[in-house]
């Protein structure tokens, strides 16, 4: 049975290989110019900007969840179960072409940063959330046994135990957070994937830009997870 | 508003066939996550790791234009289907897996030395205890995958989210247009929610 599975799979891969070969994809000629200066610059600027819309987002999305965590209406209840389903899409869409015939109209960066955030604020209430639930409650009654007070418990007994159980899902929460950032293709934000529309269009060389976009992608995001992974494990050691 | 309809329905048929082969294609991957010849591990570890760490978006677009360059054309609607289930089948492996580990070691060893081969003590020991633990975890990626069919959208399928964008240049009725379409993915996720609900209570 493995054996079987192997052959099938090594069969699969080369039968993609050789499709590729047929229509000339693996010429060296179709892969060179990604081996020049130029266009990785070019690509870098829109890793960049990756980089900044996932950042700004975060902080939005963070600040915004946090205070959703800590509200206790049935607003914000609501608010984490509605985005939970609806699609960041129909956010961008109505962003797009529905806010500025009403008078707003943001700039591009803030036209994909926006719904991003509004979208994930809500996953990051839950993982505040998890993570304060994650404490023992004996540890806040403990805190305030010793005289603290509700605050001082809080900030010196149960948030350096939640921060670090959430530690791990904040990472992934990233990894999350920077693939969404590639909707900035339907915004025309000059992101990493977009940049590479821009590059395809400019050089043809359709497959190859892609293939070379989504390893930029697989790579970062191969980085933060291992280090997720790695945070989890060396926490799961100490906490012992 | 019947392009309304028909987006919905093309969400619906997206989200059913790609949740079915990505559950198929999941149990597969998973089979060779947790298999015990290092090759197949790689193969399915690999798997995995490429499919959740390249954006959904990235690989739709490489699909969608890339394989005409190969000369290989499908449907516009079944490249979005294989590509949707191929990202989501990462997920459903993920979430077996979990479940299969959330199965205390001492219950694949009993099997072992009851003298079950390895795919024996899958199906008989493990497999209905891991049932239980990844009800509730499929049927959140089912909800996502629901919400991830729009980004077929983003490549040309006139799923929901595209429909209602396109009844929206065209009529402008905003607000009524964004409000029931994002309505009718939440009575999506509702529907979901409480099949998910049902199979726990049955499971437990």
């Amino acid at each position: 049975m493995s054996l079987v599975s192997v052959v099938v799979v090594a069969l699969l891969v080369l039968l993609a290989l050789r499709r590729f070969g047929d229509s000339g994809q693996l010429d060296f000629a179709k892969w060179r110019p990604f081996l020049t200066w130029p266009v990785w610059r070019f690509l870098l600027t829109g890793a960049w900007a990756t980089v900044l819309a996932a950042f700004a987002t975060g902080v939005i999305a963070a600040v915004f969840g946090l205070l959703l965590a800590v509200s206790k209406g049935f607003l914000a209840r609501w608010y984490v179960e509605i985005m939970r389903t609806v699609p960041v899409l129909l956010i961008i869409y109505v962003m797009l072409f529905v806010l500025p015939s009403y008078g707003l109209d943001l700039p591009l960066f803030w036209k994909l940063v926006v719904p991003l955030a509004l979208s994930h604020a809500a996953l990051f209430a839950g993982i505040f959330r998890a993570g304060v639930a994650s404490v023992d409650p004996g540890q806040r009654e403990a805190g305030l046994s010793l005289g603290l007070t509700e605050r001082g418990t809080l900030r010196f007994v149960v948030l350096p135990q939640a921060i670090r159980n959430m530690l791990p899902s904040l990472v992934s929460q990233t990894v999350g957070l920077l693939k969404d950032t590639a909707l900035g293709f339907v915004v025309s934000y000059t992101e990493l994937l977009y940049t590479g529309r821009v590059l395809a269009n400019y050089n043809h060389l359709l497959i190859q830009t892609y293939l070379v976009i989504a390893l930029v992608y697989l790579v970062v995001n191969l980085a933060l997870s291992s280090f997720s992974r790695h945070l989890e494990a060396s926490l799961a050691r100490t906490a012992r | 508003m019947s392009l309304l309809v028909e987006g919905l329905l093309t969400t619906l048929a997206l989200t059913g066939l790609s949740f079915v082969s990505a559950c198929l294609l999941g149990i597969v991957v998973v089979v060779l996550r947790i298999s015990t010849v290092p090759v197949l591990r790689g193969i399915g570890t690999a798997y995995v790791e490429t499919f959740q760490n390249v954006p959904l978006l990235v690989w739709l677009v490489l699909f969608v234009f890339g394989l005409p360059e190969i000369g290989i054309s499908f449907p516009l609607f079944w490249t979005a289907a294989v590509v949707i289930s191929l990202y989501e089948a990462a997920y459903v492996a993920e979430a077996l897996r979990s479940g299969v580990n959330a199965v205390a070691h001492g219950q694949g060893e009993a099997a072992r030395a009851l003298g079950l081969t390895f795919a024996q003590s899958l199906r008989h020991v493990v497999v209905p205890q891991a049932a239980r633990k990844v009800v509730q975890p499929l049927g959140n990626i089912f909800i996502a995958l629901t919400m991830a069919t729009s980004l077929a959208g983003a490549v040309g399928v006139v799923e929901l989210t595209r429909a209602a964008n396109r009844i929206n240049l065209a009529e402008a009725q905003p607000l009524l247009i964004f409000t029931g379409a994002g309505l009718c993915y939440l009575v999506l996720a509702a529907g979901i929610g409480a099949v998910v609900f049902r199979l726990e209570r049955r499971f437990a």
